[in-house]
């Protein structure tokens, strides 16, 4: 198993190199942020200053290659706006991302295993047609939409929830919540509705009935953890979209995460920032793509053993 | 005569399709006795296992039980309520399925299926239900039982695997156990390692076995009775040994004469032509007529009942007369 994980770390590295280098030169296409940052009546000389204060008027190898040097040290420069290290703001903003995708996400499966379970109990029963139609809807909805017709019904029309921001303490978290999970928990209860479906229908399940075993034990023991992996595949497709799909979400909200700090840095031309949020997004991907192969591994026996094998 | 271990009368299995409804079980009656073996013989289609799995209560949705009755212990299987079929299923019937690889669940240990039946019927404590999981995969010839209580079923030969899925039907000592094809799926000298198995266990538990197969052979071998099935009926059934040694059933007699035979080696070997009728256009009068060599105008009319005709249950009209 660590062999496994060794392996896995090291693999990931290249992907995690690309991602860092690529941020690094799609951002220097967008030109030198100087004139983004002194005022229109600037000196020649000012501006000159400016740039090579923040390093700008080097050759674009060798601010690569400080970069990087930076990278391995875990330094990702300051930032342009702020003065503070770009580091420092992206893991200060990560925590509110993350509570919000994990939050959704443990929502989501939740909801996305009972409602699959109960629709796959009684195929093309009323439950399950009306369950597949909200589920399917709601894979289908765009989250901005969603979002935004939240605020209007709920924080505008009733009045009932804040529009934006976190300061009205748990109440701020339904409209985000809300909206990000009715994606992931729609697509989830049509995955775990299938994968629950073929469960029932094969035969060791005909076998653990022919034991005196109860609807119960049918569902939870027997075919729950046989319908799981396909389950935990999408679920990790999606958490990883819910960390992606923050930068939308966290706009409309104002939800201060790392979504938000990257919609920021972006329109900033804040390079250090931008690339240190960047950074930490997809070492996040990263890490959760480890946690979803463990899981694998601890569902399925002979997952375990192919990965024993194979170390 | 021994105890009667379980009593099937006009058993009716129908199956409603897009193309319509038919019969595949029609009106099948069987009794089998503690400490012997039944044995259902016919070829694939022909309504046996479907047989089994309405005694069992484990009809795919399509399938439902229309008529007859499963006598087991006093009680009609397919009037009892629910949760009393599943307090009966374990400790009085129990089934062993065809496919052992499918048939355990790929991702809980042996011992955790092997303990379920103590679990759910005696509520037995989690540590004594292993150490009879261990006990029972001993008892059907698992070497290192006590390692191997917690591996999975892929890390088992197929052999191992039907020995498991036997344990697991034998674990409260049921009085009926169905074997639906056990040895189908294994090499030829695993079979009868796994025949020999059932009958030891036939023995020790005084269980009525209900050998499904479509071996002729095997039924030679282990089977006190045989039922052969034809199109969903029963159209031929008594001691195994008269019934091969004389068979009255032309279809009977077709079956016995497609087996190879020592002394007539290199002769060609006999076989029934034609397929059984489709399940959905069976004609009038009696469903074998289409392939019967012997056929007449009174078969083609009349279906033929299964009635006891020069001391043996056949159903055909032209018994008496292929008597010899």
């Amino acid at each position: 198993m660590l062999t496994f994980l060794r392996r896995r770390v090291l693999t990931s590295l290249l992907p995690l190199l690309a991602v860092v280098l690529g941020v690094f030169v799609l951002a220097r296409l967008t030109g030198n942020p100087t004139a983004l940052y002194l005022p229109e009546n600037a000196t020649a000389q000012a501006r000159e200053q400016f740039s090579a204060a923040n390093g700008f008027d080097k050759p674009i190898w060798s601010q690569l290659l400080d970069y990087l040097s930076g990278v391995v040290r875990l330094d990702f420069g300051t930032s342009l706006r702020t003065g503070e290290s770009a580091a420092v703001m992206a893991l200060r903003a990560f925590p509110a991302t993350l509570q919000l995708a994990a939050v959704t996400m443990l929502l989501a499966c939740l909801v996305g295993t009972a409602v699959g379970c109960w629709a796959a109990l009684r195929p093309n029963g009323l439950a399950d047609r009306v369950s597949s139609l909200l589920s399917m809807t709601a894979a289908s909805v765009p989250d901005f939409w969603l979002a935004i017709l939240g605020i209007w019904v709920f924080a505008i029309m009733l009045g009932v929830l804040p529009t934006s921001g976190v300061d009205a303490g748990g109440l701020s978290w339904v409209l985000p919540i809300a909206v990000l999970m009715l994606r992931p928990a729609g697509v989830l209860t049509q995955v775990v509705r299938g994968a629950m479906i073929s469960a029932l229908g094969s035969p060791y399940v005909k076998v653990a009935r022919s034991k005196g075993a109860g609807e119960r034990r049918v569902v939870a023991r027997h075919a729950l953890k046989n319908a799981a992996p396909p389950a935990l595949t999408v679920a990790g497709d999606l958490a990883v979209g819910l960390i992606n799909g923050a930068v939308v979400v966290e706009s409309i909200f104002g939800w201060p995460g790392i979504g938000k700090l990257l919609i920021d840095a972006i329109l900033q031309r804040d390079f250090a920032v931008l690339q240190a949020a960047v950074a930490i997004t997809a070492i996040s991907i990263f890490v959760l793509n480890i946690a979803i192969d463990i899981g694998y591994a601890l569902l399925d026996a002979r997952v375990r053993q192919k990965v024993g094998a194979a170390a | 005569m021994t105890a009667i271990g379980m009593e099937v009368s006009g058993l009716t299995v129908e199956l409603t399709t897009p193309r319509g409804t038919t019969r595949a079980v029609d009106g099948v009656s069987f009794t089998a006795h503690r400490g012997r073996t039944l044995a259902l013989l016919g070829e694939s289609g022909c309504g046996k296992s479907m047989t089994a799995q309405a005694i069992v209560g484990l009809l795919e949705p399509i399938a439902s039980v229309t008529a007859g009755s499963v006598q087991v212990d006093g009680e009609d299987l397919l009037k009892v309520s629910r949760k009393r079929r599943r307090q009966l299923a374990g400790p009085t019937l129990s089934i062993v399925f065809q496919d052992a690889l499918t048939a355990l669940n790929p991702v809980l240990k042996v011992g955790t299926q092997l303990a379920e039946p103590y679990r759910i019927h005696q509520r037995m404590p989690a540590k004594r239900a292993r150490a009879k999981a261990i006990e029972l995969m001993r008892h059907v010839g698992i070497p290192e039982p006590e390692s191997r209580v917690d591996s999975y079923p892929h890390q088992f030969s197929g052999g191992m695997r039907q020995r498991l899925l036997i344990a697991m039907a034998v674990a409260l000592s049921p009085k009926v156990l169905i074997a639906d094809e056990p040895t189908t799926a294994l090499d030829v000298t695993v079979q009868a390692q796994i025949l020999a198995l059932l009958a030891q266990l036939r023995k020790e538990h005084d269980m009525a076995v209900v050998l499904i197969t479509h071996d002729l052979a095997v039924v030679a071998e282990e089977a006190d009775t045989v039922a052969v099935m034809y199109s969903g009926r029963i159209v031929e059934t008594g001691p195994v040994d008269e019934v091969f040694e004389d068979p009255r059933h032309p279809y009977t007699r077709g079956l016995l004469d497609s087996v190879p035979v020592e002394t007539e080696r290199g002769a060609d070997l006999s076989s029934i032509p034609g397929a059984p009728p489709d399940l959905f256009a069976i004609p009038p009068g009696c469903p074998y007529q289409a392939r019967c060599p012997l056929v007449q105008d009174v078969c083609r009319a009349e279906r033929p009942a299964l009635e006891t005709r020069a001391g043996r249950a056949v159903a055909c009209h032209l018994a008496e007369g292929t008597a010899q």
